[in-house]
């Protein structure tokens, strides 16, 4: 008998240790199957009542010097440049009279958090570098956001994909100032941060510029999949 | 119970130690960890509901490196020579007998023979234990995502979130409990408690020092 049994003459239980791993295991469990069960029920549920549940399927908003640009519709000026035909400044207007592309998909994160059925709306990138004649030596496209930090980039070929839009309403309404309004990019097969917020100016280069999050150590090619390849093989994602 | 006829008979009233220096410590530095870490987490699990608007990678920041300290002091002075007294109030709170059970079973409806720490703070202990285990585990996954699927990364929020509000919800519980009760909030802040506290509160433990159940161990 250890003294620790000798301690009580009472017959005990190891609740505590029981306890203990029962919850370390629970949580492992979660990790495992969390997301699914999470995935199902907010498929389910849509994000309006799964936004209710812990860890469920929210928004995080993520803002890198802390404020949200706010731009009044009336004021908001996207300027296109670069390798191109014909520099332009686009008004919303200008952008919500182009054909619009509505596409509804769940809003992936890096990270791990995911919003089910979000529905965006917007016109292709495609369309507008068609607008501007874009140039047959352009290698890929750089984008600014009002918000003076972040950046973003896509070869030509992504930004060519037809997923990939620069939106103007999110979630049926316009898009807020906290989810990038009143313009934010798209890019649909790719990880949330590929989708630039509050989209100041596009850029038609000729080499590919690591935006923000992949200075920071995000791949610069986020596809969907996990690949980090130029081009993605999986037509699901698009 | 005989511990009050124990306390009568005794020459005069003694303070006895309930926590000694380093356990002390250890539960005012993790509190203070504890208690940025939940600061940090507002805005950066808030921030879509309210618009917090803050420069989230600073916040990010400190949430993170707060977590990573968590353990630290804990780790300290339980593998250290100086935790004799942490590791046997560990070994305290595993142990419950059916009585324990019973009571918190029943909310606590009737009297017990407690022990140094009765089923509620027995309980306390171990979820903010295991909690904080889970919410580091998590919490690295979250950070070095890429190690892992990103299914698991899914989970890894979901349940960081998950035993976040758990935690949370005890820790509330346990403010509470200590702000309504002085001496157990004293015995944190100077260590000892009264002879009268002891043999009311702990009887069991009381009895235990006293030589009643078994030799002093503690």
């Amino acid at each position: 008998m250890t003294p620790h049994e000798a301690r009580e003459r009472v017959t005990t239980i190891p609740v505590g240790r029981r306890l203990f791993l029962g919850l370390v295991g629970l949580g492992a469990l979660g990790v495992a199957f969390g997301g699914a069960v999470q995935r199902r029920l907010g498929d389910a549920l849509g994000s309006g009542l799964g936004g209710l549940l812990p860890g469920g399927d929210r928004f995080r908003i993520y803002s890198i010097n802390g404020d949200f640009p706010v731009i009044a519709p009336s004021a908001y000026r996207l300027h296109v440049s670069g390798l191109v035909d014909r520099p332009t400044t686009f008004t919303l207007d200008d952008l919500e009279a182009m054909p619009a592309t509505t596409m509804v998909k769940a809003f992936q994160c890096v990270t791990g958090w995911r919003v089910p059925n979000v529905e965006w709306r917007g016109v292709r990138l495609s369309h507008l570098l068609d607008q501007v004649g874009a140039r047959p030596d352009a290698v890929a496209v750089s984008f600014e956001s009002y918000d003076g930090a972040d950046t973003e980039s896509l070869t030509i070929d992504q930004a060519r994909l037809p997923d990939v839009i620069v939106a103007y309403r999110m979630l049926n309404a316009p898009i807020t100032v906290e989810h990038g309004g009143p313009v934010r990019l798209y890019v649909a097969p790719m990880y949330g941060y590929k989708s630039l917020k509050w989209l100041s100016a596009i850029r038609v280069v000729d080499a590919v510029e690591p935006g923000y999050w992949e200075m920071n150590g995000y791949p610069v090619n986020g596809w969907l999949d996990g690949t980090t390849g130029p081009t993605n093989p999986d037509p699901s994602l698009t | 119970m005989t511990a009050d006829s124990d306390v009568a008979a005794s020459e005069r009233p003694r303070d006895l130690v309930r926590f000694d220096a380093v356990e002390r410590a250890t539960h005012w530095i993790s509190a203070a960890l504890f208690i940025v870490l939940i600061v940090t987490a507002i805005p950066l699990y808030f921030g879509s509901l309210f618009g917090v608007t803050l420069p989230r990678v600073d916040v990010e920041q400190v949430h993170l490196w707060t977590g990573l300290a968590l353990p630290v002091p804990f780790v300290v002075a339980v593998f250290a020579p100086w935790g004799r007294r942490l590791r046997r109030d560990i070994r305290r709170v595993n142990d419950w007998t059916h009585e324990e059970i019973t009571w918190l079973r029943s909310w606590g409806r009737f009297e017990i023979d407690a022990d140094k720490f009765n089923p509620g703070q027995k309980l306390n202990a171990v979820v903010v234990a295991a909690s904080s285990i889970v919410l580091f585990a998590t919490g690295v996954v979250l950070k070095w995502f890429d190690l892992v699927p990103v299914s698991w990364r899914s989970g890894a929020t979901f349940v960081h979130d998950t035993f976040a509000w758990l935690l949370v919800l005890f820790i509330v519980g346990h403010v509470v409990m200590a702000l309504t009760h002085p001496a157990a909030l004293m015995s944190m802040v100077r260590g000892r408690v009264s002879e009268v506290w002891a043999s009311r509160h702990a009887p069991r433990w009381f009895a235990e020092r006293e030589g009643k159940v078994s030799p002093e161990r503690d």
